[in-house]
């Protein structure tokens, strides 16, 4: 219905539709992760945590979230 | 007599470095690291699973403020690769000592060490405190050297393969050329492979799958833990010269 409010963009290689405007601290809410076990790089930019709040999500942006995971 | 282990300007009482992958659950992880008595643990860096929400978290079960997370750039085959899977870990929580592994072949894992000299040189250039992983050859481990590496880590034999030090006169050489600790990455297969790193005089070693596929992987940890204090007693002791005959133990003279 209200469609015009959705943008599309690339998480973590796959496609995933946000509401449109939203930053980065609000998308992390959506995904329930919390920030400071995250890294994120937007269009192969590293966003630095302070950063989040202003950093607005637009159509077609490339956003990877990465955490620690067992390796050796 | 106290004998820390320093790397890059920190100390650290266990000499053994363990790696946190292929446990069957974080309870394993968490049990075998404290059993191996690590004060360093190798972590990897991996895209977060969007579509499960609420999972577990490594993190969750190995507190990083109460042991020392050393990302890896385990899995990355370029030095773009891996200097990105590293400015992403330092990121997350300000991880400034990593482990660099830039791998050059799939079947043997074996580090190509073009681009693992053209990675740590960035690296320190940027600020991180290097720890790398490498072949055992003493002109590139020099050359890590030179560039700036914190920690000289060559391989016993490929990883995950488990037969242990292959190339002893060459780590042997390596660690005393060098002026940074010499860690041994890799082959280590059981307690055994790990005192014999520690008695070739190196400075600590690094495992995962010895202590992750033993069918006992806390006990097989305590064992790694004993392992490498057994080994750096043992070098630090001296040990006896060898002869090619027999030495009696028993005194010679009265006898009856």
């Amino acid at each position: 219905m209200n469609n015009l409010n959705v943008a599309k963009i690339q998480l973590n290689g796959n496609p995933y539709e946000i509401n449109d405007g939203i930053n980065l601290n609000e998308l992390l809410n959506m995904l329930k992760i919390q920030k400071n076990k995250v890294a994120i790089e937007v269009n192969g930019e590293i966003v630095e945590k302070n950063k989040y709040t202003n950093l607005i999500l637009n159509k077609n942006d490339k956003v990877e979230i990465v955490k620690f995971i067992g390796g050796g | 007599m106290e004998d820390v282990f320093t790397i890059a300007n920190k100390n650290f009482n266990s000499r053994l470095i363990v790696g946190t992958g292929k446990y069957k659950s974080f309870e394993e992880t968490a049990n075998a690291v404290k059993a191996s008595g690590a004060d360093i643990v190798t972590v990897a860096v991996r895209r977060v699973n969007i579509l499960e929400k609420n999972q577990p978290l490594l993190m969750d079960y190995l507190d990083p403020k109460s042991i020392t997370y050393l990302p890896n750039t385990a899995g990355c085959y370029s030095s773009e690769e891996a200097l990105r899977t590293l400015r992403l870990a330092r990121e997350m929580g300000g991880w400034r000592m990593v482990k660099l592994e830039v791998l050059g072949d799939k079947k043997t894992l074996y580090p190509n060490m073009i681009e693992t000299i053209k990675s740590t040189e960035i690296l320190v250039k940027e600020g991180f405190d290097v720890m790398v992983y490498c072949t055992d050859d003493p002109i590139m481990t020099k050359k890590l050297e030179d560039v700036g590496a914190c920690a000289i880590m060559p391989l016993g034999a490929p990883i995950g393969s488990g037969i242990g030090i292959q190339n002893k006169t060459n780590i042997a050489l390596i660690k005393e050329q060098s002026s940074v600790p010499v860690i041994v990455d890799a082959g280590v297969g059981t307690a055994s492979d790990a005192t014999i790193a520690m008695e070739l005089g190196c400075d600590g070693v690094l495992l995962n799958t010895a202590i992750a596929e033993a069918k006992n992987p806390v006990l097989m940890a305590e064992a790694m833990k004993h392992a490498v204090i057994a080994g750096r007693k043992a070098f630090k002791a001296v040990r006896m010269k060898k002869r090619q005959y027999a030495s009696a133990s028993s005194p010679q003279r009265n006898l009856i």
